[in-house]
């Protein structure tokens, strides 16, 4: 009944790091405080092992009766946000320790935060994409709060609560109504159903649900509120492993489970106006922002709005330059984070942009680094994130989505309006004083980002390659 | 394979920003104002150095040939790749931009007073991407190069610029990036029909009628922005008139020939029904230009205005010789890019000289200059004189050139630029008059000293060159004439 092969191709990194997990559970309960400092490296290196586990056996495998599904695709995915999360953590651990949060639930969290990933990539049935979700977003509104003396984090927490809860009820809602009328819950059945009025409900839903992970517009509203209430770390971790993991989530389900002509028409209208909408939500809404987080949130609804051009794109054309744009997308963003902790004075952490003023004085390479992650979040050349941009635009126009590509023109110029005062802060304004240096893994996951960001822009075969044979798999 | 000399040239002004930023970060001076002239000079030594590797370039380039030579290649991704090469044109505009960087590093001597290191940085990275644009055979190497090379302009305008020049950098980089995506889509519709990026996969390709049209306008978005064409001209004047001097010398001299190179090497060959269907718009266009333009800069009070707008109408002469397809027209129009590259950039310089002392572009600040400033007045003069376009110089055979041209494709176009050539004469001497001769009203023009030796280091070589293409303009023809038969033929063929 059981075939042990196939489960560990599909689930074994999950079922590592859910074992990770508990183990630290009980490792905390035992030696208490004593772990919290442990616990960030332990937490790191069980999310490497798990994403070099995967790594080792992208192909996949079938388990548990069909209700886990894996393949290149995902599993691509599945390293990416390892990987990322696995750097967030480390991120974290100097913020945590100023502050006096250094506890060992924060890198459970993030362990189970992780887990749910894992499981509603792997899924391939709507009642494990429900787990893997919920799994995901209850550790996430946890994490949000996890400043509990801060008022602002607090109030990150619940907003995050609140609105995600009824995302997830109107996810959940979707669910039932794809159910009922499809008669069954796994991708396959779903794909095979007749398709209908109820069905075309049930999806809706299910993309209105969807576009609230992936803070789509006009299902973006927390998205700000949260990036600049939560902590920094939590932040960072926000913007790059959930977010590559929702959007591949998003793109299996609507490739998979609605693939009929039809139902094609009828979501890639749907996700063309929400990706219009987050591309010029975040394009316009970004312009004003003084603070630095509340613009990477904007920032962020723009560029899921890019992300979703490739989803509605159709899985031919779009797949792969989803993957290689969101990588690029996650490279970027965990780096300019790592911008964000590095704003430390004394007397705490700084997050206005004004602050960032002059910082090419006094810490030249640092500025370069930083700039070098704004251009490659920017989608222009001389760094990874404009590859993923050309992706994108050769995914729209195979699918003959010009409407798309005018806003997407339109958005990229505005957007650049933002990122290129980012840029003039930086290098011509009078300095402000210094910031103190922080802890290592902070600074060298900038540099380590930027450099990155550089070396695939130039080496970009292999990845791409890589990518690509991933987005194939999915069409077979 | 031999030896890459391409890259050489394309990447020796980088290899250069990035030792002196090493160097820079070892020695670990903080004190970022103090001016270090070293800095400028390893600057300088290394733009020369690529202006000689561009010399030898120059003598390995057989210009009876009219393929792209020296290619080199190398895979990058997917069909994409690496893929540089060079015909006439490029070689010319090459050489052009390796001549101005050296002089426009020279004038910044003693200008700049703050953050040198990062102002030479900044210039060597610019040398780069412009050379690169002028090598590229792919159209996505093509695209990145050419807008890579607006942050360091965006930098040198925001940082050592004027007043209000952080508006002015803004202006510049989104206008130019907005019609830069528009023709970064049709690349890579190009790209998805004919399988390649290839430019001379590409030029052999044939798009339908219908696609070429828009190929071309999304083309002509991005180039029209660079050269600039009217009515998107506006952000050309801010950006000069806050640029520091070698800005302005650099922005003028090779920024804005990207637009007429991009036109000849990519809307004409490729898509050659589309630039035949829009012949009267640009011709229009142009015309208005040039007469209009004119028109503007008469009224000028400050002098780096009046030269950009007298910019935009010596780039509608460019557009006027290019549209009219025909052999003495691009010709003309090849050669007007390259003069007016020269004395565009030593009339800024010779703005420089006296803003250097006065701190003041007001036209009505001086007067009387002449008295005080012999040498400088006799070089105002000649450079004066080039821009009107008298005999002699290299500004009439670009001139007379693209009206000849524009003349076989249109009476009417080539009347209207004979008007902007009177207009010309008209502000340049206007100017002229109103800055070197009269009186001197102002006290501070009394005490004036006359070019010193870095400023004449800097405008004898272009007064050089301005006179020696007017009376041989045929070392330029020669250079350049396989590229534009060839461009032509490319014309008629599709």
């Amino acid at each position: 009944m059981f075939d042990l092969h196939a489960m560990n191709l599909a689930f074994g990194s999950e079922i590592f790091l859910i074992v990770a997990g508990l183990a630290g559970v009980l490792a905390g309960a035992l030696l208490g405080d004593k772990f919290n400092t442990l616990s960030f490296r332990f937490g790191a290196v069980s999310l490497v092992i798990a994403a070099i586990w995967v790594a080792l056996a992208p192909q996949g495998a079938v388990a548990f009766g069909g209700l886990l599904a894996t393949g290149p695709f995902v599993n691509f995915a599945k390293v990416v946000a390892y990987l990322s999360a696995a750097i967030a953590l480390m991120m974290a651990d100097g913020f945590l320790g100023r502050h006096g949060l250094k506890r060992y639930e924060y890198s459970l969290l993030i362990i189970f935060a992780s887990v749910g990933i894992g499981v509603m990539l792997s899924s391939a049935n709507l009642m494990t994409l429900y787990l893997g979700v919920e799994t995901l977003s209850l550790s996430s509104y946890v994490l949000a709060s996890f400043h509990r003396d801060s008022q602002r984090s607090a109030e990150a927490g619940l907003k995050y609560f609140v609105l995600g809860a009824l995302a997830s009820g109107l996810l959940l809602y979707g669910m039932s109504l794809v159910y009922g009328f499809a008669g069954g819950t796994s991708y396959a059945e779903i794909a095979a159903a007749e398709p209908g009025i109820g069905l075309l409900f049930g999806m809706v839903l299910m993309i209105t649900g969807l576009a609230f992970k992936v803070s789509a517009a006009p299902m973006h509203v927390w998205t700000p509120d949260v990036y600049e209430g939560a902590p920094s770390p939590v932040v960072a971790f926000f913007a790059t492993a959930p977010k590559m993991a929702s959007m591949v989530v998003f793109a299996v389900i609507l490739y998979v489970a609605f693939p009929q002509p039809e139902a094609f028409k009828n979501w890639q209208l749907i996700i063309s106006i929400i990706a219009i909408t987050s591309m010029l939500v975040g394009a316009f809404g970004a312009l004003l922002q003084t603070n630095l987080k509340r613009l990477l949130g904007y920032s962020s609804i723009a560029n899921m709005g890019y992300g979703l051009v490739a989803i509605a794109a159709g899985a031919e054309y779009g797949a792969q330059a989803l993957l290689i744009f969101m990588s690029a997308y996650v490279v970027a963003s965990i780096g300019l984070f790592g911008g964000v902790l590095s704003m430390h004075r004394e007397g705490g952490m700084v997050e206005s942009i004004s602050e960032l003023s002059g910082l090419a004085r006094y810490r030249p390479a640092f500025a370069m680094a930083l700039s070098v992650l704004i251009i490659s979040v920017a989608g222009f050349p001389l760094a990874f994130g404009f590859l993923g941009k050309l992706a994108i635009f050769e995914a729209a126009l195979s699918a003959g989505l010009i409407p798309l590509i005018v806003v997407l023109v339109l958005s990229s110029v505005i957007a650049f309006g933002y990122y290129l005062r980012l840029i003039l802060v930086i290098w011509v304004n009078e300095p402000a004083a210094p910031f103190e240096k922080v802890d290592g893994w902070v600074t060298g996951t900038v540099f380590l980002a930027a450099l990155a960001s550089i070396a695939l822009f130039i080496f970009v075969s292999p990845f791409s390659d890589l990518a690509g044979a991933a987005a194939a798999s999915l069409i077979l | 394979m031999d030896f890459p000399i391409l890259s050489a040239v394309t990447f020796l002004p980088l290899a250069g920003a990035v030792l002196i930023m090493l160097v820079r970060s070892l020695a670990g001076s903080t004190s970022e104002d103090t001016v270090d002239n070293r800095v400028l000079y390893c600057g300088v030594v290394f733009s020369i150095a690529t202006f000689l590797v561009s010399l030898v370039m120059l003598f390995g380039f057989d210009r009876d040939n009219p393929a792209y030579q020296m290619t080199e290649q190398i895979d990058w991704f997917s069909e994409i790749s690496y893929k540089m090469g060079v015909d006439g044109l490029s070689v010319s505009l090459i050489l052009l931009t390796t001549f101005l960087t050296p002089i426009a590093l020279i004038a910044s001597l003693g200008s700049i007073q703050h953050r040198l290191t990062e102002y030479v940085v900044a210039f060597l990275i610019l040398e780069t991407f412009m050379i690169g644009v002028f090598c590229a055979l792919d159209l996505i190497l093509f695209y990145v190069f050419f807008e890579a090379g607006l942050i360091p302009m965006f930098i040198i305008i925001g940082v050592w610029g004027g007043v209000d020049r952080i508006y002015a950098s803004f202006k510049f980089f989104l206008y130019t990036l907005l019609g830069s995506l528009f023709m970064l889509a049709a690349i890579v519709y190009m790209y998805l029909s004919a399988g390649s990026s290839d430019v001379v996969i590409l030029e052999n390709f044939e798009f339908g009628t219908g696609a070429q049209t828009w190929l071309w306008l999304a083309f002509f978005a991005s180039f029209a922005v660079k050269l600039p064409m009217w009515p998107v001209h506006t952000w050309l004047p801010d950006a000069h008139v806050q640029a520091p001097t070698a800005g302005s010398v650099i922005l003028a001299g090779v920024l804005l020939k990207m637009g007429g190179y991009g036109l000849l090497r990519f809307s004409l060959p490729m898509f050659p029904d589309a630039s035949e269907l829009f012949q009267p718009m640009v011709f229009v266009l142009s015309v208005i230009a040039i007469v209009y333009a004119s028109l503007v800069a008469w009224r000028q009070t400050d002098m780096k205005k009046l030269i950009a707008y007298s910019s935009v109408a010596h780039m509608g002469f460019v557009t006027l010789g290019i549209f009219s397809f025909t052999e003495i027209g691009v010709q003309g129009a090849v050669f007007q890019m390259l003069s007016h590259g020269l004395i565009s950039g030593a009339l800024f310089l010779i703005v420089g000289v006296v803003y250097d002392r006065m701190h003041t572009r007001e036209i009505s600040a001086y007067g009387g200059l002449v008295s005080r400033m012999p040498i400088y007045a006799s070089l105002f003069m000649l450079f004066t004189m080039a821009n009107v376009g008298l005999p002699g110089t290299s500004g009439f055979v670009g001139e007379i050139l693209t009206m000849v041209g524009a003349f076989q494709a249109s009476t009417w176009a080539a009347a209207g630029a004979a008007l902007g050539v009177i207009f010309s004469a008209i502000y340049m001497l206007t100017l002229y008059r109103r800055t070197v001769f009269g009186e001197i009203t102002n006290p501070d023009v009394d005490v004036l000293k006359d070019v010193n030796f870095k400023e004449l280091v800097c405008l004898v070589p272009l007064a050089i060159g301005t006179l020696l293409f007017g009376v041989m303009p045929n070392l330029i023809f020669d250079l350049t004439r396989e590229s534009s038969l060839r461009v032509l033929a490319m014309m008629a063929g599709g």
